[in-house]
């Protein structure tokens, strides 16, 4: 990828949070976290740490909380027990201001992934950037990124009237516009085919290759083969509400 | 930033942010029918209050300044009553002048109950003198004393017993129009609160993928507030314009009229209504903020 964004380092949080992010192991990190609902509860104990740079598969059967999982890492979900920190930072002590600039540097892809459906793509890709106040749609680097993600001819073409492989490739392209220092993808590959996960996922080994952290929930357990072939993943399952290594099932 | 970095800012507005809320829908249209529809009511409450305002100081001003003199004597003593009423009036500190109304303005004052061709000369009418005060007023005690020892047929009437109730009842009448002005922009704020609560429900896509993107609550609220502000500012601007045609539209006030042709705005007046559409985009920027914020709050 071409685009000077992307290389940049510095996120919106600021001297003092690069600071408090030194000394700890992971960007992301869930200390012995768990998590109920409806009187249930659907983990416990749970503890992850992403660093920079590395990439991580989790896998599980349906129902798991790989997707719940994922909501605590960007703090769209509070834990019931245990701590999650986000860059050095306890999601319990944020207060709002701070999650929506902590989520600045974690760029999120969903498989069902939603945008503003009355903008053109380009104004999709570049929400990251107005919201924050860094520009626009007609950023210079946002062409780049779209040609990148090979969307440069639906740029101006509103999310209702792209496919399935091409919502995704948007969802990625403003997850990472901000050049984030996390990436989380929900099942990224669950609504295209196998030529286009494959494309997806080259995308994902190159921004982790950029020194991204990696966490990508899926039950394509081809694509975790395919991706062990060209970066080293680790694989982790959410198995009987505790996450264990599953990279010797592979 | 100062509140006018602020109000600029929202008046200028971002054109990226402007964008990320669909620009349609049925709390758009129901935000300037409602601004609309009170700025013309807010018109109309103004016209009342100003023009019961004038009335209330007219009628304090006039009636505190003036008083009448009733001579009811028998026949042959009106005249030698009048003239010796008159000669107390003369020498009473605190009154400028006092005149014997001649039998046309007598006739002229009985005519709107009696009709023009009333025989005022063949009527036991009273005489009456009008008593204008100076600014620092008579002793009304004194004077009616001095009446009783030398006029014994005069009354004075000081206007006090009904022109209190004349300057209460106008006073209401203002206060009535200023309530009616506080009703009509909480009623503006309700239905604008209502309206973003619906636009903020019905937009609960767009606020989830502007969390997803880091926005703060603060960016996306104040996309929702600029909109609903500008729209009521529109909306309350074309409401005052309506009304004020309606006012200028009333029929011009002549003395026969009395105060429902006095309705409406006088000289620099007419730039009061003005500032409802400016007050209206004020009560709309608060509800809808509040609105916005409690609803955002509510969703974390």
């Amino acid at each position: 990828m071409q685009s000077r964004r992307a290389i940049a380092s510095p996120g919106p949080l600021g001297q003092n949070d690069r600071r408090r992010q030194c000394g700890v192991p992971g960007v992301i990190e869930l200390d012995r976290v768990a998590y109920s609902y409806g009187g249930g509860e659907l983990f416990s104990d749970l503890s992850l740490a992403l660093g920079p740079g590395t990439f991580h598969f989790l896998t599980g059967p349906s129902g798991a909380g790989k997707t719940t999982l994922l909501k605590l890492c960007y703090a769209e979900l509070r834990p019931t027990a245990g701590q999650v920190r986000l860059f050095g930072e306890e999601v319990r002590a944020m207060d709002r201001d701070r999650v929506a600039l902590a989520r600045r540097r974690i760029g999120v892809v969903h498989q069902d992934c939603q945008f503003l459906d009355h903008l053109p793509l380009k104004e999709n890709v570049a929400l990251p950037l107005t919201v924050s106040g860094r520009g626009g749609a007609e950023d210079e680097d946002l062409a780049a990124l779209l040609s990148w993600v090979g969307l440069s001819r639906q740029a101006e073409q509103l999310p209702p009237e792209l496919s399935g492989g091409e919502r995704q490739r948007a969802a990625l392209a403003r997850a990472i516009i901000l050049s984030p220092d996390v990436i989380l993808a929900d099942e990224p590959t669950g609504n295209i085919d196998w030529e286009m996960s494959q494309r997806l996922l080259a995308l994902l080994v190159e921004l982790n290759r950029m020194g991204k952290a990696v966490l990508v929930a899926t039950h394509d357990l081809q694509l975790i083969r395919a991706a062990k072939a060209q970066v080293q993943a680790r694989v982790l399952r959410l198995k009987d509400r505790r996450l264990v290594a599953a990279g010797a099932d592979l | 930033m100062s509140v006018a970095g602020r109000v600029g800012d929202l008046v200028k507005g971002d054109p990226h942010a402007d964008r990320v809320v669909p620009p349609t829908g049925f709390t758009a249209r129901l935000t300037v029918f409602t601004s609309a529809a009170m700025a013309f009511l807010a018109v109309f409450a103004l016209a009342l209050s100003m023009a019961t305002g004038r009335l209330a100081d007219r009628w304090a001003e006039e009636l505190a300044r003036s008083s009448t003199l009733r001579i009811s004597a028998p026949e042959g003593q009106v005249a030698a009553q009048t003239a010796a009423a008159l000669r107390v009036l003369e020498t009473t500190p605190g009154i400028a002048s006092a005149r014997a109304l001649p039998v046309e303005e007598t006739r002229a004052l009985l005519e709107p109950w009696f009709g023009p061709d009333l025989p005022v000369e063949a009527l036991p009418i009273p005489q009456l003198i009008e008593v204008v005060e100076t600014g620092e007023g008579y002793d009304a005690t004194g004077l009616r004393a001095r009446l009783q020892a030398e006029v014994p047929g005069a009354v004075l009437d000081d206007h006090t017993r009904w022109r209190d109730p004349l300057v209460d009842a106008a006073s209401r009448l203002r206060t009535l129009g200023l309530t009616a002005l506080l009703l009509i922009a909480g009623a503006t704020a309700a239905m604008i609160t209502l309206a973003a609560q619906a636009a903020l429900a019905a937009n609960d896509q767009v606020i989830r993928v502007l969390r997803l993107v880091g926005a703060k609550d603060s960016y996306i609220a104040r996309a929702f507030v600029r909109r609903f502000t500008m729209r009521a500012l529109a909306g309350a601007a074309a409401g005052t314009v309506l009304g004020m045609a309606a006012i200028w539209l009333l029929p011009d006030a002549d003395p026969a009229g009395g105060f429902l042709t006095g309705l409406g705005f006088r000289g620099a007046g007419w730039l009061w209504p003005l500032l409802i559409p400016l007050l209206a985009a004020l009560v709309a920027f608060a509800a809808t903020r509040f609105a916005a914020l409690r609803s955002l709050g509510e969703r974390s």
